[in-house]
């Protein structure tokens, strides 16, 4: 019976001029179809199935302080991929076109790249079509590569440790992402190897009311170090597009996982309208003693985001770390923040968050530091910035702190502050232009994060952020 | 270079400036003294372009142009600049970053090419020790966490990167203790040059014994009631300001 449902559905399947798009809709065929599609073991199916047999008894979170028009699920087409290709074996087999796609992003998927030590698993759509410098990484014993591709080769891995660290439970868009997830990133990283390169993912979303569901596992076994850096953009769009994003990293004994985000979606237009709603679930579990976990995220686009990417310190002597900026301006919306989860001894954390809020954009830190009874001397610093613009944005800062052992230290310091008058005419004074003041000033606030971003990256992350305030002063 | 005609100016509906007239040239110093709230800051900040007042009346001509007409970066472009009464403090702007960028921006707009690392390191360390600001401050965020003195040094500083042709100094001299007033008017007295203007507003007579001036003029309720030479100072020091704004009221 169930061959034949999903038979049928192949054969339904309509193969458009440029990529193959499932009508909207979600229901069981439509994950066995992805499914199928992706020559997915029976065992992931089942997976996805229970994900979503979860899901349809939950209900939308609503805590945040976001708000929007309600997402119809069923009015998303949930899977999309560039045209039928055969696994490609080399760059020169990929469409021309998504080749000059990628150029315009200013991604360099060439040779060049293995020059400046970047290998690059792009993702377009929901399909990777090409990755590179797979070879160079194999040979340290590294593993990256899509996670369609993980499913089918390295089963035991991904059957070990996916939804180990964000079950399907978890929350709302948590149990979607796991019933319907596209493709996403999976990098294993073996015992003792530092990782040789900057692992590097570009995501873009192409497709008209595609929902977009990534989902990425990177997994640090004993003693090993990768760093990993997730990047995007995305064209115009009239309708809202949905992100529901799953990450989670597992670093297990004296492991060490920087994740470095710069995101700038689609914002929508003035009035709001066609911005990409970001849902993210991102979790780190340092599982062994003195693992380590770090994110940096410089958070720019999207009408909404709602996203905390958290450390659970499991590990005796485990380090979480998070530093972020996230600008809103405009009409955009954004509830940011972490959860740092003491459970091991001496278990320590530092929070780092910046929030820059301009025109009518709302910035809310949303943070939760919870120390449990038997996390004798965890230490948390909590540091959070908001820097206001113009006199029509809000900036709100919701920390949580539970602490159940009485040995823990937690500090928490906030303080917000504008873009002063007095500022801006002392810039100009000595010459520079309004913009150059307010990007200097910008860039001063959000130091602290910046320098924890790869070099290459904190210069990039500098121009999105005075490119994304132009016009925002005055 | 400078010629004030009939300047009037309010700030919101309250008039401030009632009719100033000044002419400066190249190469003087002119002290402009007065009791506090008659409008000497008001035409400091005027001048070089701070928002928030109204010209109701009046010209203001540099170098033949329009300066009223000039946007506030464009007067620093074309060499106005203003050593503040309060220096703002910018968290996290390197101070020897701003510095750079100012003096970029200014280059650029002149159409001149931007200043190299090694001789900006080299006139920013020379001048830092002109006005004795220690070199840990230049490292620094502008302002952030500097004395009351350290401010001030360091917009002379600032001012001697940038070799203005017209430089307002606003109030330098308030919050100084002797030694760093000596300094400071040592750092300005580098820059007195034939081909530069300098106006130093100030209440007190004490810099202008640092500062020598070639005119005084003392400004009450937003005119300037009397011109003079730089004993009109030394007078001022002695009898007060109400003998004079007694005499421009009879």
């Amino acid at each position: 019976m169930e061959t034949l449902i999903r038979s049928d559905y192949a054969e339904g399947f309509v193969t458009q001029i440029e990529s193959d798009t499932l009508p909207p809709g979600l229901d069981e065929s439509v994950i066995r179809t992805i499914s199928s599609r992706k020559q997915e073991p029976e065992w992931m199916l089942e997976k996805r199935l229970a994900a979503y047999q979860y899901w349809l008894k939950m209900q939308e979170p609503n805590w945040a302080t976001i708000r929007h028009t309600p997402i119809d699920f069923n009015g998303i087409s949930y899977y999309s991929s560039p045209k039928k290709k055969p696994q490609l074996d080399s760059l020169d087999e990929v469409d021309p076109e998504l080749l000059a796609t990628y150029e315009k992003l200013g991604i360099p998927l060439d040779e060049q790249k293995a020059l400046a030590g970047v290998a690059v698993d792009a993702v377009f759509d929901s399909v990777s079509v090409a990755t590179t410098f797979r070879e160079s990484l194999a040979e340290a014993g590294v593993i990256f590569c899509s996670m369609s591709e993980a499913v089918r080769e390295y089963p035991a891995l991904v059957q070990q440790y996916m939804g180990t660290v964000v079950p399907h439970k978890d929350n709302f868009f948590a149990a979607l992402n796991s019933a319907v997830f596209s493709d996403g990133t999976f990098v294993y990283i073996p015992r003792g190897v530092k990782c040789p390169m900057e692992l590097s993912t570009y995501f873009r979303i192409n497709e008209v009311n595609t929902g977009q569901f990534e989902r990425t596992l990177i997994i640090a076994e004993e003693g090993s170090q990768v760093s990993y850096l997730e990047g995007c953009t995305a064209p115009m769009r009239d309708e809202n597009q949905l992100h529901a994003a799953v990450v989670e990293l597992v670093a297990l004994e004296d492991a060490k996982i920087k994740y470095s985000t710069v995101q700038n979606w689609y914002p929508g237009d003035n009035q709001g309208r066609g911005g990409i709603y970001n849902f993210v679930t991102k979790r780190g579990d340092c599982r062994g003693d003195r693992s380590h976990i770090s994110w940096t995220q410089v958070e720019t686009g999207s009408a909404v985001t709602w996203k905390y990417p958290s450390c659970i310190l499991r590990g005796k002597n485990s380090v979480g770390e998070f530093y972020s900026v996230a600008v809103t301006k405009g009409l955009q919306q954004a509830d940011t923040g972490t959860k740092m989860i003491h459970i091991g001894e001496n278990s320590r954390s530092t929070i780092v968050s910046k929030g820059i809020s301009a025109m009518q954009g709302s910035n809310a830190y949303r943070g939760l530091v919870r120390v449990a009874a038997k996390a004798e001397n965890a230490r948390n610093h909590t540091q959070c910035d908001s820097l206001l613009i113009g006199d029509q944005c809000a900036a709100h800062t919701f920390p949580y702190i539970e602490v159940k052992n009485p040995t823990a230290r937690v500090e928490h310091e906030a303080t917000t502050s504008k873009v002063s008058e007095d500022q801006l005419f002392y810039c100009r004074q000595r010459g520079l232009t309004e913009e150059n003041a307010v990007s200097m000033i910008i860039n001063g606030f959000c130091k602290e994060v910046f320098k924890e971003l790869p070099m290459e990256f904190a210069v990039e992350a500098q121009k999105l952020l005075a490119v994304s305030l132009e016009g925002a002063v005055g | 270079m400078l010629s004030i005609k009939n300047l009037c100016a309010s700030v919101d509906g309250k008039a401030i400036l009632n009719g100033i007239n000044l002419e400066v040239y190249a190469g003087e110093v002119h002290a402009i003294m007065g009791p506090n709230g008659s409008g000497k800051s008001t035409l400091a900040h005027i001048l070089s372009g701070r928002d928030g007042y109204t010209v109701s009346d009046g010209e203001v001509h540099y170098f033949g142009q329009n300066l009223l007409d000039l946007e506030t970066e464009e007067r620093a472009h074309s060499g106005v600049f203003l050593a503040m009464q309060y220096p703002v403090e910018l968290p996290g702007v390197n101070n020897m970053t701003f510095l750079r960028e100012s003096m970029n921006a200014i280059r650029k707009a002149r159409g001149e090419a931007e200043i190299d690392a090694v001789s900006f390191m080299k006139q920013v360390r020379h001048r830092a020790k002109q006005v004795k600001l220690d070199e840990k401050l230049l490292k620094r965020s502008v302002n952030a966490g500097f004395s009351g003195g350290e401010k001030k040094r360091n917009e002379i500083l600032q001012m001697m990167m940038l070799e203005p042709q017209l430089a307002i100094l606003d109030e330098t001299d308030s919050g100084l203790d002797i030694d760093a007033l000596r300094t400071v008017a040592d750092g300005v007295n580098l820059l007195r040059s034939p081909d530069r203007a300098l106006i130093v507003v100030t209440h007190y007579q004490r810099l202008l014994d640092y500062i020598e001036p070639d005119f005084v003029h003392v400004l009450a309720s937003g005119r300037i009631i009397r011109s003079g030479g730089k004993e009109l100072a030394l007078e001022l020091e002695e009898k007060g300001y109400e003998w004079l704004q007694e005499g421009a009221a009879a």
